[in-house]
């Protein structure tokens, strides 16, 4: 029998519509009878390999697996690694290859993940590449959509904060067009626009509309899906145009005023004050649960990725 | 009009657009070698008005990528005893390895000396390259 080749996540186009639709479902399962899978990989093991911290990412990754009833073990600083001693990726991943069934790598450069993949003998998932990739995240992003909304035709998604920089936001928007969604809105400052080179290739590969608009009060009764980011002072030139803006991006309890009753407001995390807490108690807010359905679509890859569905 | 005798068994690096000839011959690192170079600049060319040509008494391995990344005009001509035996034209190579590095300091071809960086060319006329790792896209310069 010829052997498989290993799946690997290191981007959201590793999957294809038809796998993510599985994937999605296994989640919603797993999610609504947690303790038919609480077994599911017993006497597996998950290497959590964070060469930067990502505290968040690192506990959703090992909740995901405890719950699955595998055991887990990693590092989550490279200073505390072999890394620190100049071990190359290809060497590391040989050898982790041995002692685990499963790794999840965060890396600060970008393609380390992929570079991993080359050489390791067990799957391996993207958990954040630098500025470049965080599928994980767009998994749970289409959780999190298909549980609220139940299908991702004739939606109408905006887009709010940094769309220059923001890696989740490129990386779901491009999946959402793979999913056929036709409309977006791009609510940033000028210095934030989503990069050129992805809007031609949205408009030119999917044929999707795009809006662009400078404040969300222009539009907010449009959407049907808010994905709110952060907007970080850093990005600006100046101290003045970041204090000038600043305030325009954060959502508050005024501006969804108008806003759809079924609209959802989704988010990342962590957040730092682009969405005032008073939004929090919304119905429509739903970026902490979103936060938690990460854990599912988590599981739901890991027993993918090993095969054990 | 100068006069450069004919080599007996070796490589002549013809058609090199003015200007590269000497990039090449440094690229190559021909003023090390112990065998006989030449470098011709300038040289009237019938189809490109002027020309560089270099002539190397030697076989050496020559990467026709390389050369095609340098200048898709080159010819390579093989002489054996006097006589031209292969004539080999380079191309702009679609995947390359190695040979230049990824323009992007967050890229981890710039940081794990195990890894060379690969990469698809995207676009011919500015030679631009995607690179596999991190997707950004390198022109190359010589």
């Amino acid at each position: 029998m010829i052997p498989q080749p290993i799946k690997h996540l290191i981007e959201p186009e590793d999957f294809t519509i038809e796998e993510l639709n599985t994937l999605i479902a296994l989640a919603k399962e797993m999610y609504t009878f947690p303790e038919k899978y609480s077994e599911k990989c017993k006497g597996k093991i998950l290497a959590t390999l964070f060469y930067e911290p990502s505290t968040r990412t690192r506990l959703s990754f090992e909740s995901a697996m405890l719950r699955l009833g595998g055991k887990t073990l990693g590092f989550s600083d490279a200073n505390t690694s072999s890394v620190s001693k100049g071990e190359s990726i290809a060497d590391t991943i040989s050898v982790i290859s041995g002692y685990a069934d499963i790794a999840v790598m965060r890396h600060p450069k970008e393609g380390a993940p992929k570079l991993a993949s080359q050489y390791a003998h067990i799957p391996i998932i993207n958990a954040g590449d630098g500025g470049h990739q965080h599928p994980t995240q767009t998994l749970t992003d289409l959780l999190t959509i298909n549980m609220h909304k139940g299908s991702f035709e004739n939606q109408t998604v905006a887009f709010c904060g940094d769309l220059k920089f923001g890696r989740t936001v490129h990386s779901l928007i491009k999946t959402l067009a793979r999913y056929n969604i036709k409309k977006f809105i791009l609510v940033s400052p000028e210095e934030l626009t989503l990069p050129d080179s992805l809007k031609t290739k949205l408009l030119r590969e999917y044929n999707v509309e795009l809006k662009e608009v400078r404040f969300l009060e222009e539009v907010i009764e449009e959407i049907d899906i808010l994905y709110m980011t952060r907007i970080q002072k850093e990005r600006f030139f100046n101290e003045a145009d970041y204090n000038r803006l600043k305030d325009s991006y954060i959502l508050d309890l005024q501006k969804i005023k108008a806003a759809k009753e079924d609209m959802i407001i989704m988010h990342p995390l962590p957040r730092v004050n682009e969405i005032a807490y008073e939004v929090d108690a919304d119905p429509r807010a739903v970026y902490f649960e979103q936060a938690k359905l990460g854990v599912y679509i988590r599981m739901a890859l890991i027993t993918k990725l090993l095969g054990v569905e | 009009m100068l006069e450069v005798t004919s080599i007996q068994k070796g490589i002549v690096l013809d058609h090199i657009t003015v200007g590269n000839g000497l990039k090449i011959f440094n690229k190559l690192m021909l003023d090390q070698v112990d065998y006989p170079v030449v470098l011709l600049i300038n040289v009237p060319s019938k189809f490109m008005g002027k020309k560089d040509i270099i002539k190397i008494e030697n076989n050496i391995d020559i990467d026709l990528d390389f050369l095609g990344l340098i200048d898709h005009n080159i010819s390579v001509n093989i002489i054996e005893d006097g006589a031209l035996t292969q004539k080999k034209k380079v191309a702009i190579p679609n995947k390359v390895k190695g040979l230049f590095s990824c323009h992007n300091p967050r890229c981890i071809t710039n940081f794990d000396d195990y890894v060379k960086p690969k990469f698809e060319l995207v676009s011919p006329s500015t030679l631009s390259y995607q690179c596999e790792y991190c997707e950004e896209i390198t022109e190359y310069r010589l």
